[in-house]
C-alpha cells in the first residue's frame, strides 16, 4: 500500500494529495515543474474569445458559436490522429493531403460511380488505413525518418487528389447522409439534452466507480470535492453550450436552424474512444512507453515496430474521417480539400493543446482544446476582416509559441527531475 | 554456505571470432547470498553476464539451475528460469510513473482493460517488502526521481516477477554517497529475502559492504571464487590486476588454483 511505504513525516509533503487544498497545491507544483497540461490552451482560448468578442461582437453570437464547431471539426479529428504519431516523437506531414485523398475517394465513389454512402465512407476509411500502413512500414521497417517519408507523401498525395478529381474540377457531394455529418445535420433540442445527460452522468459514474474500486483496496482516493468540481465544471460548460446551440439561430423563419450539430457527437465519440485506448489499454500504455524510451520498451518485450506502424494507421485513418467531415461541410471536394493550412492547423491544434513534439506526452483531449483555439483564431481573424496572408502568419506564430512552451516546459521538467 | 548453488556454470567458453573472451570459467551464485563479480575492464564480466542471461550463446560449458542442467538459448529462456538482469542504463521510461514502469510489457489486465488498481497495489507491496522508504508515491513519474530512486525502481521491477536470480550491472556507478548506501542496503535485502544476487562492481568498498562471496575474473579466466570474509581488500585488488594473490588465484601456468 502506498501509505505503508511512506514514513509519517513525509506523508504531509507527499505527492499524493488527499484534500482539496493539497490537490490544488499539488497541481500548481506540477505546473511549476513544467507540466502545464491544458493550462496554456484554456487560458489562450479565454483570452482569444474575450479579445475577439470585444473587437467584433458578432463573434460572440449563437450562430457563430455553431459555426465554430462545424468549422473546426475536421482539423480537430485529424489532430486526434496526429496525437498518436506525436506521442512517438514522429510527425506525419501528409495527414492533411491524406484527408484530401480520402475525401476525393469518397466523392468519386459517390458521384462518379454512384455507390451508396456507406460504401463510399468505407472506401475512404480503407484508403486512409492503407496509406497509414504504407507510411508506417516505411518508417518502422526501412528506417526512413518519418519527416522525409511523410514529406514525400505530402507531395504525392497532392498529386493524387488532382488525378482523382480530374485536374481541378469540383465534385459535388450531394448524398443526404454525408451532408448530415457536418452540413445540415442537427440534433433536436431534446436529443441534445439527452446527450448532455448521458455524457455528464457517464463521467460522474466513471469517477465514482474508480474511486470505489480504489477505496475498497485501501488505496489513496481523490476527495469527493475534486470529483464534484471536475464533473460540475464539465456539466456547466456543456450545459451552456447545449443551451445556446438549442436556441434558434436561423435568420430566416423558413429555415429553422437549432440544435447541436451532429459532428459534435462524432468528435465526442472519437475523444472517448481514443482516450480509453490510450489511458486504459495495454496498447495505449505501450504507445507512451515507446514514445518515452524506445529501448526500454523493447527490453520490456514490446513490439516496437508494430506500435510505430499502428500509430501511422490511426493517424491516416483519422485523417480519412477528417476528410469525410470536410467534404460534408463543403458539400463538395476540390483540389484544395485537406490542402493549404489543414495540416498546419492540425499539428498546431495538437501542440497548442499540450501534446509534446518530443514524444511521450500528450492526450487526445489536447487535439480538441487546441482545435478550439485554432478554430477561434481562424474564425475571429476572418471576422476582423484580415486577409488570409495575415491569418497564416498569426497561426504560424501561435504554433511556434506552442512549440516554444513545449520545449521550455520540457527543459524545466528535466531540471526539476534532477533536484 | 548452502550446498547446491542456485545458478552454476562450469567450464564456460565463449569466443568472438578469434578472440577467446571466456576460458573455462566456473561461476556459481547461491540463494540468499550476494556474489560480487569483479574484474578489470575487459576481463569478461559483461560477457559472462550476457551468457548467463542468454543474450550471447555459449560455445561450450554446462549451465545448471537449481542443480539441474539447463540450456539457455535466449533472454526468454533465462527469464523463464527466473533470472533478471538490471542493466546499468536502467531501462525505464521517464514519462511513465513507477507502477507503469514496473509492469511495462507485463501489465495486469481484466479483459481488455488495464487493472491499474491491482498493479498499484502490487507495486506498493513489493516496494514495502523491500522496505523502500525513499519513494514517496508509486504514482510519481520516473522523470522526477533521483538516480538512486531510479535504481531502486529498476531493482524492484526485477523482484516483482518472483525472480530467483537478479544480476545487477554496476548499480552504484552513477550515484552519490547517500544514494549508494541506499542501493547497497536494498541489494543486501534482496539476498536476505532469499534471492541469489550477482553484483558487478568496480568499487571495492561496495563489494566488501554487501558481498558474501567474491568471484574475480582475470583476462577471461576465473581467478578465484572466495568468501568475502576470507580475503582482504588488497588481496582482491591483486586478484583483479594480476590474477593471483599469494596461494590464491591462477598459477603461473594459467590453471586455476
Amino acid at each position: 500500500m502506498t501509505v505503508s511505504t511512506v514514513p509519517p513525516e513525509e506523508k504531509a509533503a507527499a505527492g499524493r494529495p488527499v484534500t482539496l487544498g493539497s490537490y490544488v497545491s499539488g497541481y500548481f507544483g506540477k505546473v511549476r515543474g513544467g507540466d502545464m497540461g491544458a493550462l496554456p490552451a484554456i487560458s489562450g482560448l479565454i483570452v482569444l474569445v474575450i479579445v475577439f468578442s470585444i473587437a467584433r461582437p458578432v463573434f460572440f453570437s449563437k450562430a457563430n458559436f455553431a459555426n465554430l464547431l462545424t468549422q473546426g471539426a475536421a482539423v480537430t479529428i485529424i489532430a486526434m490522429g496526429l496525437v498518436f504519431v506525436l506521442l512517438l516523437g514522429e510527425i506525419d506531414l501528409s495527414a492533411g493531403f491524406a484527408s484530401g485523398v480520402c475525401a476525393a475517394v469518397l466523392a468519386t465513389l459517390l458521384t462518379t460511380h454512384g455507390y451508396p454512402w456507406y460504401v463510399a465512407v468505407l472506401g475512404a476509411i480503407v484508403t486512409g488505413v492503407v496509406i497509414g500502413l504504407v507510411l508506417g512500414t516505411l518508417v518502422a521497417k526501412l528506417g526512413i525518418p518519418s519527416f522525409v517519408v511523410t514529406l514525400a507523401a505530402f507531395l504525392a498525395f497532392q498529386g493524387a487528389v488532382l488525378l482523382l478529381i480530374k485536374g481541378g474540377t469540383i465534385i459535388a457531394v450531394d448524398d443526404p447522409t454525408i451532408k448530415k455529418i457536418n452540413f445540415d445535420g442537427r440534433f433536436t433540442p431534446v436529443q441534445g439534452w439527452i446527450l448532455f445527460a448521458v455524457t455528464v452522468l457517464g463521467l460522474l459514474a466513471v469517477h465514482l466507480w474508480k474511486r470505489r474500486g480504489r477505496a475498497k483496496r485501501g488505496l489513496a482516493v481523490e476527495p469527493m470535492s475534486v470529483i464534484a468540481l471536475r464533473v460540475g465544471s464539465v456539466a456547466v460548460l456543456l450545459g451552456v453550450a447545449v443551451y445556446v446551440l438549442n436556441l434558434e439561430r436561423g435568420r430566416n423563419v423558413l429555415f429553422s436552424q437549432k440544435g447541436v450539430p451532429m459532428v459534435v457527437l462524432i468528435i465526442g465519440v472519437f475523444l472517448l474512444l481514443w482516450t480509453f485506448v490510450l489511458g486504459r489499454t495495454a496498447y495505449g500504455r505501450h504507445v507512451y512507453a515507446v514514445g518515452g524510451n524506445k529501448e526500454a520498451a523493447r527490453r520490456a518485450g514490446i513490439n516496437v515496430d508494430a506500435i510505430r506502424i499502428s500509430v501511422f494507421v490511426i493517424c491516416s485513418g483519422m485523417a480519412a474521417i477528417g476528410g469525410i467531415i470536410a467534404a460534408s461541410r463543403a458539400a463538395s471536394v476540390d483540389p484544395n480539400t485537406g490542402g493549404s493550412n489543414v495540416l498546419l492547423y492540425a499539428v498546431g491544434a495538437a501542440v497548442i493543446g499540450g501534446t509534446s513534439l518530443f514524444g511521450g506526452k500528450g492526450r487526445v483531449l489536447d487535439a480538441v482544446l487546441g482545435g478550439a483555439v485554432v478554430a477561434v483564431i481562424e474564425n475571429g481573424m476572418g471576422l476582423l476582416g484580415y486577409e488570409s496572408g495575415v491569418k497564416f502568419i498569426v497561426t504560424g506564430v501561435v504554433l511556434l509559441l506552442a512549440a516554444s512552451v513545449d520545449a521550455l516546459s520540457r527543459r524545466r521538467a528535466a531540471a526539476a527531475g534532477l533536484s | 554456505m548452502t550446498d547446491t548453488p542456485l545458478l552454476e556454470v562450469k567450464k564456460l567458453n565463449k569466443s568472438f571470432g578469434p578472440v577467446q573472451v571466456l576460458r573455462d570459467v566456473d561461476f556459481s551464485a547461491y540463494a540468499g547470498q550476494v556474489t560480487a563479480l569483479v574484474g578489470d575492464n575487459g576481463a569478461g564480466k559483461s560477457t559472462l553476464v550476457k551468457c548467463l542471461g542468454g543474450i550471447y550463446s555459449i560455445d561450450s560449458g554446462d549451465y545448471f539451475f537449481d542443480g539441474k542442467p539447463v540450456t539457455v538459448h535466449g533472454p526468454r529462456d533465462a527469464a523463464a528460469l527466473g533470472l533478471e538482469i538490471v542493466y546499468q542504463d536502467l531501462a525505464l521510461c521517464d514519462n511513465l510513473d513507477i507502477v507503469q514502469n514496473m509492469f511495462l510489457g507485463r501489465e495486469i489486465k481484466s479483459g481488455l482493460v488495464l487493472d491499474d488498481i491491482s498493479m498499484e497495489q502490487k507495486a506498493a507491496e513489493t516496494l514495502a517488502g523491500l522496505s523502500v522508504r525513499t519513494v514517496k508515491s508509486v504514482r510519481q513519474h520516473v522523470s522526477s526521481l533521483s538516480g538512486g530512486q531510479r535504481q531502486t525502481v529498476a531493482i524492484a521491477k526485477a523482484v516483482l516477477w518472483n525472480n530467483r536470480v537478479v544480476v545487477l550491472d554496476e548499480p552504484t556507478a552513477a550515484l552519490g554517497v547517500a544514494q549508494t548506501a541506499q542501493v547497497l542496503e536494498l541489494v543486501r535485502r534482496l539476498a536476505d529475502n532469499g534471492l541469489a544476487v550477482v553484483l558487478i562492481s568496480h568499487n571495492m568498498n561496495d563489494v566488501f559492504a554487501v558481498a558474501d562471496r567474491i568471484a574475480a575474473l582475470f583476462l577471461g579466466q576465473m581467478a578465484a571464487e572466495v568468501r568475502a570474509s576470507d580475503v582482504t581488500h588488497s588481496q582482491v585488488v591483486e586478484l583483479i590486476t594480476a590474477g593471483r594473490s599469494g596461494d590464491l588465484g591462477l598459477r603461473q601456468n594459467g590453471a586455476a588454483a
